[in-house]
């Protein structure tokens, strides 16, 4: 027993020894900045600027291979004290924000079959284009919610995801990771969107889902500024023209365009909800 | 199994083929799988193993039989060994990087990752449960190093051609990876009991 603690001890004290003595001989002088920018990263590792971690990009900085506003999930605040580490001008970036571009949860699309599998999106997917009717739609199976660095998405009762805008950094890594390329990132100054994201024609849309798009075009008539065109059977808004006065909220008959962050916060209001619940089946 | 008095090319010819450490004793899987993406970065990763398993067992060979046996501390082994290769990953990755920046970016990450490989802790057990002199111990971990190296390249050649591949999609991506890696360790059990190994 005590030979044992003492010789673990001793292998320890040597090995220590001569990591520090080593890293002392071989020490090797890295630019201080290198060291200061990666304080000034938000050390999250999420990977949104597309190099390996903050390390990675804080060496791609050094190098000028990176713009100094190459970290999305940092925001203005990074961009600054990374340029005033680097000593140049900060250019800020637009903030954007993810928004689901599909509105049709359980209630509103069915599924046409029943999936046993792997809860996962990317999964389901592979299995003849996932079970809900429209082969657009959102699986539900909250892959986004899994890979958000931020913890800004969760499911919703019926199965589709919500985006908390105050968490949301814009990393873009949701978009990444759906496998139906429903998640659009969007100006921060955008409130309006066409949640829908089906290309079938008006007639099918309508029969697999109670809130699609159905290509009717009354928002592309009813838009004062010609913010709105019909491409492939999907309204599509111009994010540069859309002055978000919400006249084609109000024209819509399938509800499809909503004011995605209209009043208090729908995340807010989801998280009370279930709150609620937990306190009523514990009271029950 | 392997013994002091076998030829030193029967020894390698086991450790590369017949007893393979990746497709016969499912060692170091996660590197195998992980950067078997291009037959060159295989390749680096190949060499990079030999090099450190190499100095891995012999430091661990010196460890055992001039420190934890003497001591009687034997059960000690499992922790000792990863505190020395752990330390000599360390003590290799700063050298490099002091006298060879070059090497050291050659190499990049797949130091640090071969820290947690267990195939250089499951060689230096080995050696010890084998009771190999110092010599054959050096003979055979470069043999089962070269055999990880000669699986993991075969393997990234073999993945470059899936990637062309018209692949069922649901086979896509990791499936197909995981099938392939078992078809290739069937073929290699078609070494068992060659030359009486």
């Amino acid at each position: 027993m005590l030979s044992a603690i003492i010789g673990l001890g001793a292998l320890g004290c040597i090995f220590g020894a001569m990591l520090s003595l080593a890293s002392k001989k071989f020490h090797v002088q890295l630019d201080p900045r290198e060291e200061a920018l990666i304080g000034a990263l938000p050390g999250t590792n999420c990977g949104a600027c597309g190099f390996p971690g903050c390390q990675g990009m804080a060496k791609a900085v050094l190098k000028g291979e990176a713009p100094t506003n190459s970290c999305t999930a940092g925001g203005a605040e990074v961009t600054q004290r990374v340029s005033a580490i680097m000593g140049v001008e900060a250019v800020i970036k637009e903030k954007e924000i993810a928004v689901i571009m599909c509105k049709g949860g359980r209630k509103e699309a069915k599924d046409r079959f029943r999936y046993a599998g792997i809860h996962d999106c990317k999964a389901a997917s592979m299995i003849a284009g996932g079970a809900k009717s429209c082969g657009y739609g959102c699986l539900g199976l909250a892959t986004c919610e899994t890979v958000c660095p931020y913890d800004a998405i969760k499911m919703d009762g019926n199965a589709l995801p919500v985006v908390d805008e105050k968490k949301c950094t814009g990393c873009g890594i949701c978009a990444a990771n759906c496998p139906k390329f429903l998640i659009k990132m969007i100006r921060e100054p955008n409130q309006i969107h066409i949640r829908c994201n089906s290309l079938d024609k008006g007639a099918v849309t309508r029969k697999n889902c109670s809130v699609g798009c159905i290509v009717c075009k009354k928002c592309e008539k009813a838009c004062p500024v010609g913010a709105i065109t019909i491409r492939d059977n999907l309204a599509v808004i111009d994010p540069f023209k859309c002055d978000n006065c919400r006249k084609c909220v109000a024209s819509c008959p399938t509800d499809t365009i909503e004011n995605y962050y209209s009043g208090e916060p729908r995340f807010a209001s989801l998280i009370e909800k279930q709150l609620d619940e937990s306190q009523s089946n514990a009271a029950a | 199994m392997i013994d002091n008095e076998m030829t030193w090319y029967m020894i390698a010819l086991s450790a590369i083929l017949v007893n393979n450490i990746v497709l016969i004793r499912f060692l170091a899987l996660c590197s195998f799988f992980g950067v078997s993406n291009k037959i060159e970065v295989s390749l680096s990763m190949g060499m990079a193993v030999i090099f450190v398993m190499t100095l891995a067992s012999a430091v661990s060979w010196a460890i055992w039989y001039f420190f934890l046996f003497p001591l009687k501390i034997e059960f000690l082994r499992t922790a000792s060994f990863i505190l020395v290769i752990a330390t000599l990953v360390q003590l290799v990755e700063m050298y490099i990087k002091k006298t060879s920046p070059a090497l050291y970016n050659a190499l990049g990450i797949y130091l640090p990752l071969i820290t947690t490989n267990c195939a250089v802790l499951g060689v230096a057990i080995l050696i010890i449960d084998y009771k190999l002199g110092f010599l054959t111990s050096i003979i055979y971990t470069i043999g089962v190093a070269a055999g990880y190296t000669l699986s993991i390249v075969l393997f990234a050649g073999i993945r470059e051609r899936i990637d062309m591949a018209p692949i069922p999609e649901i086979l896509k991506g990791t499936p197909i990876i995981f099938i392939t890696a078992g078809i290739m360790s069937l073929a290699f059990l078609g070494f068992t009991h060659l030359f009486g190994l």
